[in-house]
């Protein structure tokens, strides 16, 4: 007998695993039906609990993220792995998704009506932490979610959507009320975009996937690309904006939309910058040394990803050059923002453009003319102490938000500014998206409106007290609860509500005490994360 | 071609032909019963009559259609296996029967390690009672009095004698009958060490699904020990996830000897069983393996249909599905339940296993056809008509779960109004 395997390839009728994703689906449909009605503490104690156990493998995820995708540094993957869970969660904390709003005046109640099943498609670049971002955010509008996350970060990102999924679940959470796909592949994701149980499409990475998602016929918030432009003017505080620049160009080593892609710099400061930008890290690259990089990056004029992500020192060295130590960000000079110009498109990696311009006027027209090549609608950072000039830039610029003073990864994402501390920037009609700000919770959830004639001598109605949600009710602690046979439930029949799912979860740990001891020792690691990463 | 070959001047041409070539009792006793059901076509959980009546399918004929009919994945894979295989040849080993029984092995309660192929469900049972004859030496077979096992040979003398009088296939010197959750009545019958085998449905659905009382079926596994008995499993109703766990025996702490498949197992598209034995009860198969044959058993288009039900049903997904929907009646069925309580009297539910009782010796066929003509198709339990068999799909969606408990309830209110009215179900 022959050792030759055997298998019959064509009863394989979907290699992609598309029927096993619409059972996801149809799985998350139950669960969103069940969620939709819990009611605010309900609610609460499952974010935290969610976001504490995200917080808690915050490190573990970043190191494994860097490992499993190759780029991006590990610290300051923790620092936004902290802030997009326990980080979001206490920025949204006096916040209420979840209970009808009364307003007397206009005789209009509100009862708020979650999006449903939100299919959270995630980037490579910033797995995790967009992971952790869009599950917080379903479940405080009490939605369910499909994740499913770039091919280079898959297995880091299914562990922590399942990490976030069964903290939620063991605080309440309905079952499957975070789900994720292990195997993303086009056809998959595609099954996934036009089901019509999802509710809503929540895409950031590259634009051919958030095209893709407004394509699918499915409501989509889809966020595009980003080519920052940052403009320094001699009011500036030089030595600070140097010092902001090269912190947030070296942030993540630059894999984020927001990191800074050219410095436009008016002749008058230009000097005096390049200086404090040299104290702070940054190699300004002679123009051979310019002409190696940018080949070595744009290989015929496309960017080449072996570089996304990779730091500085190791870049330099690829290109055969020899800079200092210290060195976190390249500074590569050129004259004019066109479209030939590879230095003046998006890089992911601490390679920054600069260009010189003679007034703050024609450094508005260079900002236009990189967000002319891509970046619509995203970031821009200005530097100045000059409120004509930033208004001027902010109405001249096409993009939605403009970081001021303050580094653009940070300050633009809102964890530097006051802003929506965000991993989703919307791109708003520039960027041919639907959603203009950060994204944020309210996104996720509609209202529906009881709207009382207006006529004076119909009265109002008193909804003081009223609720239609409840805290799920369990025999067991699960929801749904396990099946038991009717003969064997003891004395406490499940009680009867709309959608079969009024039953009690087991009380979150997180409570009183513990809940306020948790927040402080989180409190303390961020605090630890930012000090390690001002100190460098 | 379909039109040539099926063709009737109209549904009342056809149901003449039918009561004239095929059963005249059986037709008949639908039309006098209000559901003049002729089923065209079909899709998912809706059956459509040939005049276009829509009818939510909750009868699934005893979980046959577990997954919906027709259902997309298990069609895709018959169809794909068409191009390769057909029924197969049923001497040799075969590529889908033995990828089956080492599918179905892997999910089986622990002990189960051999696969036997029918065809039918019956054809199955009375491999299972062979197996445990030859296992045992013995010739003695305890079942629940209205227990139903199919209407093969050994099968139907198992089951209630409405079945078996009428073809004499009753064999009360070797097939004895004990009440159901009746633990000293069943050592009764094994006490003389002369039984091969008990078997049980683990709820006896034709009887309407009387619930095992706590502790009943472990209790009947220890006696069976105690005397040397098998335990057989039917799980051709009760499997396949329906309780919410694939194999419902499992719930009740219980490893069987000998467990029976059928019905949904193939995903309503082609006809097999399957018959699950340890080591010991399947001795015949190392002894002689041509002791038992069966042309259709086990065929290979059959196999395929149920490699693929069996790894839907498996799914993470399915499973919590089935959590979901069964919360979703149990919450429902309990509301009507208030509103009515002394018409629609009990509920018996273990996942998505359910008998309704109803306040009259004839409730369920009142009930049956208000839910026809209100647009469900769920029947009455044939050997207690008071419990009406309603059996929802463990794929079902949350909107058509809705839709069903609504008709439900209408029909329930209706049927009960019927009944107090003093007319005939």
């Amino acid at each position: 007998m022959t050792e030759t395997p055997i298998s019959v390839s064509e009863l394989l009728t979907d290699p992609a695993g598309v029927p096993r994703a619409r059972a996801m689906l149809q799985r998350a449909e139950w669960a969103g039906r069940a969620f939709a009605r819990y009611d605010k503490p309900a609610v609460d104690a499952i974010v935290g609990a969610a976001a504490a156990a995200g917080a808690a493998r915050a490190r573990e995820y970043a190191e494994r993220a860097v490992r499993e995708t190759g780029f991006g540094v590990v610290e300051h993957k923790v620092l936004k792995n902290v802030a997009c869970s326990t980080g979001v969660v206490e920025h949204y904390a006096g916040h209420d998704y979840v209970t009808p709003r009364v307003d007397a005046a206009a005789k209009v109640v509100e009862v708020p009506r979650p999006a449903g099943v939100v299919l959270a498609l995630t980037p490579s670049t910033n797995p995790v932490a967009t992971v952790f971002f869009k599950c917080l955010l379903a479940l405080m509008t009490r939605s369910v979610v499909v994740v499913s996350p770039h091919p280079m970060a898959k297995e880091v990102c299914a562990d922590a959507a399942r990490a976030l999924g069964e903290a939620a679940v063991k605080a309440g959470a309905p079952d499957g009320v975070i789900q994720v796909v292990d195997e993303p592949s086009v056809p998959l994701i595609d099954a996934l975009m036009t089901d019509e149980r999802t509710s809503v499409i929540v895409a950031t990475g590259g634009v051919p996937v958030v095209r893709a998602a407004y394509s699918s016929g499915t409501p989509a918030i889809g966020v595009g690309p980003g080519n920052v432009p940052v403009l320094v003017d001699a009011t500036a505080d030089l030595a600070k904006a140097a010092r902001r620049i090269v912190d947030s160009k070296s942030f993540d080593n630059s894999v984020l939309c927001t990191n800074e892609s050219v410095l436009i710099v008016t002749e008058q400061a230009a000097t005096a910058l390049l200086r404090h930008l040299k104290q702070a890290g940054a190699y300004l690259l002679a123009p051979d040394e310019r002409d190696r990089v940018a080949a070595m990056l744009f290989p015929g004029g496309r960017f080449d990803i072996r570089f996304v992500g990779k730091d500085a020192s190791w870049i330099a060295a690829e290109a055969g050059l020899r800079v200092p130590n210290r060195t976190r960000v390249l500074l590569a000079p050129f004259d004019l923002v066109v479209p030939e110009e590879p230095l003046a498109h998006e890089k992911l990696c601490p390679v920054l453009g600069l260009v010189r311009v003679p007034t703050a006027r024609r450094g508005i027209d260079a900002a236009r003319a990189v967000l002319r090549l891509s970046g619509r609608g995203h970031s821009a950072a200005i530097h100045s102490a000059d409120p004509q000039v930033i208004m001027e830039y902010g109405a001249a610029v096409e993009v939605l938000r403009v970081a001021v003073n303050v580094g653009n990864s940070l300050g633009s994402a809102g964890l530097e500014t006051n802003l929506a501390p965000t991993m989703t920037i919307g791109t708003g009609f520039f960027g041919r998206s639907s959603v203009g700000e950060n994204l944020h919770p309210s996104h996720l959830v509609q209202w529906t409106r009881l709207a009382y004639n207006r006529d004076p001598a119909e009265p109002f109605g008193d909804f003081s007290g009223l609720t239609p949600w409840q805290a799920p009710a369990s025999r067991n602690g699960a929801v749904p609860p396990y099946p038991v046979a009717s003969n064997q439930r003891g004395d406490h029949p499940a009680t009867a509500s709309g959608g079969g799912q009024a039953y009690r979860p087991a009380r979150s740990e997180l409570n009183g005490s513990d809940a306020s001891a948790l927040r402080e020792q989180i409190r303390r690691l961020i605090l630890e994360e930012l000090s390690q990463l001002a100190g460098g | 071609m379909t039109e040539e070959l099926i063709s009737f001047a109209s549904k009342q041409d056809m149901l003449a032909k039918s009561k004239q070539f095929w059963n005249p009792d059986k037709t008949q006793f639908w039309i006098d019963s209000g559901v003049p059901l002729v089923i065209d076509r079909r899709e998912g959980y809706f059956i459509y009559d040939v005049e276009g009546k829509r009818l939510i399918d909750v009868h699934l004929n005893g979980g046959t259609y577990n997954l919906g009919h027709r259902n997309p994945e298990v069609a895709a894979a018959v169809t794909a296996a068409m191009q390769r295989f057909d029924i197969g040849n049923h001497h040799f080993p075969s590529l889908a029967r033995t990828a089956l029984a080492e599918a179905l092995i892997s999910t089986a309660p622990d002990g189960l390690t051999k696969v036997m192929y029918g065809s039918g469900g019956g054809e199955a049972i009375d491999i299972a009672l062979k197996s445990a004859r030859h296992a045992t030496k013995r010739r003695g077979i305890v079942s629940v009095a209205k227990a139903y096992h199919g209407h093969t040979g050994l099968a139907v003398a198992t089951g209630d004698e409405r079945f078996a009088t009428l073809f004499l296939a009753d064999r009360p010197d070797e097939f004895s009958h004990v009440p159901f959750n009746d633990t000293d009545a069943m050592e009764a019958a094994l006490k003389a060490r002369d039984v091969a085998a008990v078997i049980m449905e683990t709820i006896p659905a034709t009887y309407g699904f009387p619930l095992p009382a706590p502790g009943y079926l472990a209790g009947v596994k220890k006696l069976c020990e105690r005397y040397g008995a098998l335990y057989i499993a039917d799980e051709v109703q009760t499997g396949l996830m329906r309780t919410g766990e694939l194999w419902a025996i499992t719930k009740h702490g219980v490893n069987p000897d000998i467990l029976v498949t059928g019905k949904g197992i193939s995903g309503g598209m082609y006809p097999v069983s399957a018959v699950l034995a340890t080591e010991a009860a399947a001795g015949w198969l190392t002894e002689d393996g041509f002791a038992h044959m069966s042309t259709f058993g086990g065929a290979e288009l059959g196999c395929v249909a149920a490699l693929k039900t069996l790894e839907i049903t498996g799914r993470p997904e399915v499973r919590s599905m089935v959590h979901y929907i069964a919360a979703t009646f149990t919450s429902g069925l309990s509301t009507i339940q208030a509103q009515y309580p002394d018409w629609f009297t009990g509920i018996r539910q273990d996942g998505l296993v359910m008998g309704l009782e109803f306040g009259h010796p004839q409730g369920a066929k009142f009930v049956m056809k208000r839910l026809y003509e209100n647009g469900v198709w769920a029947i009455f339990s044939t050997l207690d008509p008071r419990v009406l068999q309603y059996k929802p799909g463990i794929l079902l969606t949350p909107a058509v779960c809705e839709e069903l408990l609504e008709r439900t309830e209408v029909a329930i209110a209706k049927a009960r109004d019927d009944a107090a009215k003093g007319a005939r179900p």
